[in-house]
Order: C-alpha cells, then sequence, then structure tokens
C-alpha cells in the first residue's frame, strides 16, 4: 500500500470549513480605494526603492485604459474596486519577518490552529515556510540555512530591497505589466509573496512553501511570487490557502512567475482551499490568479500541480510557455466545486522551441450545484517541430444538479508535431454507493474514496508532506454532496 | 440470528417480494433455488438495505427489526452481501477498499483499526488462502477482472471481514471448477456455531461442497417448498415444474 493510501485511511469525519475562524488584532490598513495614494502607501510600508514605486505606478496608469474581462463563464457581480482596502498588516508588524519570537502571539496561534506551528523545530523536516498573513510575509523559516547553499528564499517585499537586481530583472518578464486586467491590477497593488532564487547547479535540499492567510475584513489580497531556478538547478514549491468565513465576497488575486533557465526544473504545487462561501454561496473568495511559467532555457521543465478546492469562484490557467529546444510542460489539476462553487480552470501550454512537449492531466469534479469548466489552450507555433502533446480532461459528477464543460482550444502550426487530446465524463453511480456501503463505509466516505481514486494521478505528483492533508480535503470538500 | 416475517419488497412501484417467512438460526446453512426473475437478488438487496428497495414486514436480525436501519449500518452490524455483479470502482485499489471496509467495520464495532502493516499481513494470508494473486489487490477494484476473479474476490472480503449473516447471490455462477472448490473451502472454513449462510444458487453441484441445512424453493416473491439438501437433487433432475404454478 502507497504511503498515499494512508490518507484515505485516516479521513475523519469533520463536517464544516475548519480554517473559518478570525484572528482579533489590531491592524495598520490603508484608507480604502484605488489610488495613487494607496500605492505610494504600500510601497512606503514596504521600504520599497523608488524604481519599484515607479513600475507599480506605471501599471496603475495602464489600469486606467484596461477593462475587467467578462468572457469566463463563472459571473459575478461588479467589484467596486474603492470599496476595498489594499493593505493590512498586524500593527506591532515593522520591516518585514522577523526571527520567531518577535512575531504577535496571536499570529503563531493562528498557525498552529491551521496546523502549521512556524517553530521550526516542529516543522516537518525539510518544508521551509514563508507566512503571509493579509498584506505582509510574518515569517519565513529556515532561511539561513538555506543562504548557506545560496538559495534565497524571502518574501517578495525583502527582496526588493535585498537583490533588487534580480527582481528588476525578471519580475514581469513572463507575465508583462499589462497582460490583462487582474495582472495590472495585481502589479499596481501587490502586497506580498514569496521570492525564490536557486543558483546554478544546486538541487533546492527541502520543500519551500508559502502559506497564504486572507484575515482582515473588505480586504483584497495581492499576491506575488516569483520563483527563478538558474541553470542546472531544481525545487520544488507549494502553496496553501485559507481564509475565515465571511458573508462579502473577497478578492484574492495574485500573480505568479515562474522562470527556468538551462537544464533547470521548478515544480509548483498548489493546495487552494479558501474559504467557499456557504451551501447557497453566500460569502466566499473569488481566486482569480495569473500563474505562468517560462521555460525560457533548453532542456528546461515546469511542472504545475494544482489542487483546488475552495473558493467560491476560482479562475486561472497555470501556463507554461515553452521557449527553450527540449522543454517540458506539465500540468495536473484537480478541481472540486461543490454546492454553489464554480471553477473556469485549465492551462496554456505555448510550444515555441524545437522538441518541446506538453503533458495535461484535469481531474473536474462537480457536486451540489456546482459548475466545473476546463478551458485549455495547446498552441504550436510554426518553428516549434517535433514537439508533442497529450492531454487528458476527465469529469466526475455526484449527483444530477451540477455541471462539467471541456473547453480544449488547440492550434498546430507544425505539421511534424502532435497533440492528443482525450476527454471522458463519468458519474458516481447508485450501485457503487451500495457497494461501498454494504462493505461498511458510510456515505460520505464512499465519496471521499471513489474520488480520490478518481484523482490519484494528479495527487501522486504532489510532495509526500501534502498528499494526506490533500486528501483529505478532497473527502471534507465533498461533504454533504449526495443524499 | 434472523428471522424474516411477512416482508414485502417493492421496486419502483412493482411487487416483487410477496409475503415471505424465513428463520435462520444461528450456525445454519440455507440454500434458496428458484427461477430467472423471482426477487432471489431483491431479496439480498432488501436484507442489506439498499435505497430504493420499499421493504414492510419484520426483518429481525439478533433480536433486532433492522428494516429502518441503513447499508452500512447492516454492514456494520455483521451483514454481509456477496453480490451476484460485483461492482467495479476505477482508480480506487482493491488493496485500500479492503482496508477502508475493514477499518469502518471495526472502528463502527469500536476494535483497534488495522495499520498497513497489519492489514497487508491479514490480507496476504486470506488472499494465499483463496488462491487470489496478490497482483489482483493492487488492481482497480473488480476492473477488468474476470468473472471468476470478482467472485473470489467477494469471497476474500467476507473472510476479511468475519460478518455473523453472510447472503451469497450466486457466487458460484462463473467459477470454474478448482476455483468452485477453492470458494467452498473458504466457506467452510467460516462456518460456525455463531455465523448463518444464506446461500442462492442455481446450481445442485455447489450443494455437493457446501452442505446446507435447508433448501428452499423461492417462486414469484415468496418460499414454495422447504426441506433438507435432498431437494435440491430432486431439483436438479425434474426442474421447477413442480412447484412453480
Ligand atoms: N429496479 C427495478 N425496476 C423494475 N423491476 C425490477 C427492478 N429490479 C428488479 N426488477 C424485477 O424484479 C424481478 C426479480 O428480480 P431479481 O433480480 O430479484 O431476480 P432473481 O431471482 O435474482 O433472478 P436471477 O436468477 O436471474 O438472478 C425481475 O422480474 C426483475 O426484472
Ligand atoms: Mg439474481
Amino acid at each position: 500500500m502507497s504511503a498515499s493510501d494512508e490518507l484515505i485511511q485516516q479521513y475523519q469525519d469533520r463536517t464544516e470549513y475548519d480554517h473559518g475562524f478570525v484572528t482579533d488584532i489590531e491592524t495598520i490598513d490603508v484608507p480604502k480605494g484605488l489610488s495613487e495614494e494607496t500605492i505610494k502607501f504600500i510601497s512606503n510600508q514596504k521600504k520599497e526603492p523608488q524604481w519599484m514605486l515607479d513600475w507599480r505606478l506605471n501599471a496603475f496608469n495602464r489600469l486606467q485604459k484596461m477593462k475587467e474581462p467578462d468572457w469566463q463563464k463563472p459571473k459575478y457581480p461588479k467589484i467596486n474596486y474603492q470599496d476595498l482596502y489594499y493593505y493590512s498588516a498586524p500593527k506591532n508588524f515593522k520591516d518585514g519577518p522577523k526571527s520567531l519570537d518577535e512575531i504577535d502571539p496571536e499570529i503563531k496561534k493562528t498557525y498552529d490552529k491551521l496546523g502549521i506551528p512556524l517553530e521550526e523545530q516542529k516543522r516537518l523536516a525539510g518544508v521551509a515556510v514563508d507566512a503571509v498573513f493579509d498584506s505582509v510575509s510574518v515569517a519565513t523559516t529556515f532561511k539561513d540555512k538555506l543562504k548557506e547553499i545560496g538559495v534565497i528564499f524571502c518574501s517578495i517585499s525583502e527582496a526588493t530591497r535585498e537583490h533588487p537586481e534580480l527582481v528588476q530583472k525578471y519580475l514581469g518578464s513572463v507575465i508583462p505589466v499589462t497582460d490583462h486586467y487582474f495582472a495590472t491590477l495585481n502589479s499596481a497593488v501587490f502586497t506580498d509573496g514569496s521570492f525564490v532564487y536557486i543558483p546554478p547547479g544546486v538541487r533546492c535540499p527541502m520543500e519551500l512553501s508559502t502559506y497564504f492567510r486572507i484575515n482582515a475584513e473588505n480586504t483584497g489580497q495581492f499576491e506575488r511570487t516569483l520563483i527563478i531556478a538558474d541553470k542546472g538547478s531544481y525545487v520544488s514549491y507549494l502553496e496553501g490557502c485559507t481564509a475565515p468565513m465571511r458573508d462579502e465576497n473577497q478578492l484574492h488575486a495574485a500573480n505568479v512567475e515562474l522562470i527556468a533557465l538551462d537544464d533547470a526544473e521548478i515544480k509548483y504545487s498548489t493546495v487552494q482551499n479558501w474559504y467557499p462561501g456557504d451551501k447557497d454561496g453566500k460569502g466566499g473568495i473569488y481566486n482569480f490568479v495569473t500563474k505562468r511559467g517560462d521555460c525560457r532555457g533548453k532542456n528546461s521543465k515546469i511542472s504545475w500541480t494544482q489542487v483546488e478546492t475552495g473558493s467560491a469562484i476560482t479562475w486561472k490557467y497555470p501556463s507554461c510557455i515553452l521557449r527553450g529546444d527540449n522543454s517540458q510542460g506539465e500540468f495536473y489539476s484537480v478541481a472540486i466545486t461543490n454546492n454553489c462553487q464554480m471553477a473556469d480552470t485549465g492551462t496554456k501550454m505555448i510550444h515555441l522551441g524545437k522538441n518541446t512537449k506538453s503533458k495535461i492531466i484535469s481531474k473536474g469534479i462537480s457536486a451540489g450545484r456546482a459548475d466545473n469548466m476546463y478551458r485549455g489552450l495547446v498552441s504550436i507555433h510554426p518553428k516549434a517541430s517535433g514537439s508533442k502533446n497529450f492531454t487528458q480532461c476527465d469529469s466526475l459528477l455526484v449527483g444530477n444538479k451540477c455541471g462539467a464543460h471541456t473547453v480544449p482550444y488547440i492550434e498546430n502550426k507544425n505539421s511534424s508535431s502532435e497533440v492528443e487530446h482525450e476527454a471522458t465524463t463519468s458519474k458516481i453511480s447508485d450501485d457503487q454507493l451500495f457497494y461501498c456501503r454494504q462493505r461498511g463505509l458510510n456515505q460520505e466516505e464512499a465519496v471521499s474514496l471513489i474520488v480520490n481514486g478518481f484523482c490519484k494521478e494528479v495527487l501522486q505528483q504532489l510532495p509526500m508532506e501534502f498528499a494526506v492533508e490533500a486528501q483529505k480535503l478532497v473527502g471534507i470538500s465533498l461533504e454533504g454532496s449526495v443524499g | 440470528m434472523i428471522d424474516i416475517k411477512n416482508l414485502k419488497v417493492s421496486v419502483e412501484d412493482k411487487d416483487i417480494i410477496k409475503g415471505l417467512n424465513l428463520k435462520i438460526n444461528k450456525g445454519e446453512v440455507h440454500a434458496i433455488m428458484g427461477p430467472n426473475g423471482s426477487g432471489k437478488s431483491t431479496l439480498s438487496y432488501a436484507l442489506s438495505g439498499k435505497e430504493g428497495y420499499e421493504a414492510e414486514g419484520e426483518i429481525n436480525y439478533n433480536g433486532e427489526n433492522i428494516l429502518e436501519l441503513n447499508t452500512e449500518e447492516r454492514a456494520q452490524k455483521g451483514i454481509f452481501l456477496a453480490f451476484q455483479y460485483p461492482i467495479e470502482i476505477p482508480g480506487v485499489f482493491t488493496n485500500n477498499f479492503l482496508r477502508t471496509s475493514l477499518n469502518s467495520v471495526k472502528k463502527a464495532k469500536g476494535e483497534k483499526e488495522l495499520n498497513a502493516v497489519e492489514f497487508l499481513n491479514l490480507v496476504k494470508e486470506k488472499s494465499e488462502k483463496l488462491k487470489i494473486d496478490k497482483e489482483m489487490l493492487s488492481r482497480p477494484l473488480n476492473v477488468g477482472f474476470s468473472g471468476g476473479e470478482k467472485k473470489r474476490n467477494e469471497i476474500l472480503q467476507m473472510s476479511l471481514l468475519e460478518p455473523n449473516f453472510v447472503i451469497m447471490d450466486e457466487t458460484d455462477s462463473g467459477l470454474d471448477i478448482d476455483a468452485l472448490k477453492i470458494v467452498s473451502n473458504g466457506v467452510n472454513a467460516m462456518r460456525s456455531p455463531k455465523r448463518s449462510f444464506l446461500i442462492i444458487t442455481h446450481y445442485q453441484r455447489l450443494l455437493n461442497y457446501i452442505k446446507p441445512d435447508f433448501v428452499h424453493v423461492f417462486s414469484d416473491g415468496k418460499i414454495v417448498e422447504s426441506g433438507d439438501w435432498k431437494l435440491a437433487l430432486e431439483l436438479e433432475n425434474d426442474g421447477y415444474a413442480k412447484f412453480v404454478s
């Protein structure tokens, strides 16, 4: 029995969103609304160099001429950007993450409650954590140990101060400032996120992970993450996300950029468990995220793995630009929508270099009245000879009121390249449930077992430390979906 | 052990079981034989509490009327159904399913659940007795299993769960001669004064291996004749004509 099978055995009966509590701390908030003042305030709080502020203001100017997209399937009420807060940080927080002793005990407790104790000694061996609380990174563990081998792992705010040459060179180089509305918005007002640099030839010895927590009310979270794997290096990175239960929708609009140089590999995993809203669709996070990886060097590889179980609306297409010859892109996705949740997610694989390969495995699970959409683009450019794509999109329906849709866009402009697309839709049958229950499993255990089986191929891609957690999450997020 | 009184079962408004009385004491093995479509599988579903099977009357199990209990509650109390057509569950490894099942039952009984190593040792012992290749256990549950493999897998599950009351619905159909012996030995090894069996079959041959205490002829939703194992021989020779109106 593989270790990942453990998860199902360890399934515990939990019925509500476990992470929905609010931490009561004093905060520094910027006045409401989107303006130059707000941006200057954020930049000032973060003690950013002038070039960074100019970069933000440029994005803000561009934003004035842009329109919010509306081609996506999940529609949402218009967001009033002047009614949002763009910055919230714990009051006694100054100058970025300090040693653990200096962190507000309330925040420490929050992470303990979430199962992510920040004390290094208690941490899973081999995992370094950056903890982002609303708009600021409150702690980064194992930093010094990583520094010894030249790995930089810190908050993006710190990176703009300490490693400006790297940030200036790479920030916005994968997602241009004017890419689309939310990407531009993020560029203007981003607050925190992680920065990773792996020097040439280094295999990062531990998992790097960032844990995002939204706590403050009416606050948008604008995460920005930048990961650079220099020649011949390797890194595995994981992000996790939770938020309190609130009746209002909250916006999380992140930009994540990955750059892999020659022979480098980045493995990026997400376990997204933002508050999904209640059974009737009230509240929940709008998870509108731009994630893009650039396989800039030859023989480079970027692989995205996502387990998306939370959020009222998930709208994202983690993508790979396969620029370097022989580079590879992978996308493994589990998207679960229950009750009134909606997801419009998938990937883009842009084949530019010769002999580039991409693989897409998408598992969409829909329950309740939820809607689940896979949308993906595979584009093979004229010069990308000898390239290959394989796509497998499977949908699983739980009940009769939910929906699943698959929309593949395929553009193959090179006759020596191959694109292969397979899709299936299935349903959990009453007979399957009866069989499981006759063997002693209750309804929820049965659904969890069947769904975990359905998405095993993707869950297996997660780092071991998180696979078990993800499997439990799959079960929990489908509770109450049958009968 | 089990005492069924005036049981009536309908599916989608169609009456299928029409007033069945049957008492099975602890340690007894009862066989049910009857024509296709007479309601044998329906009885097995009604006993195990499948949704959509509207039942009235009484099913007393160890003194408790279990009519209102749901499927898993009955299973956890030790009622086991070996399916006529075992269900395929893609993606779920057989081993994982077996362990989840065993631990669910153990948990319900307040017993200690088995960890991976304990489970693997147990399943190895049980599957060797049934000559089940362990490669089969690392495949998705029943997916691509041959008819006989599926049936053997049902018996493996029975031997792991150690139920009190076992319903076997045509477990012998689809088994080759050797497999029939292996499965029968497996069942016989589990016979005990504490455990009862209800064996649904079309073939007297099975009853040569698993000798029943009683044989019942089932027709049109009722038991129309009961006797000892010799009744099965009679049926084998003469068919159902004599009992079916
Ligand atoms: N869901 C259903 N809807 C309508 N009729 C049904 C349904 N399920 C079973 N039946 C009918 O009930 C009758 C009894 O079926 P059942 O499967 O119990 O027979 P059986 O005795 O097990 O037959 P066999 O020996 O062929 O296995 C059949 O006429 C069958 O068509
Ligand atoms: Mg039958």
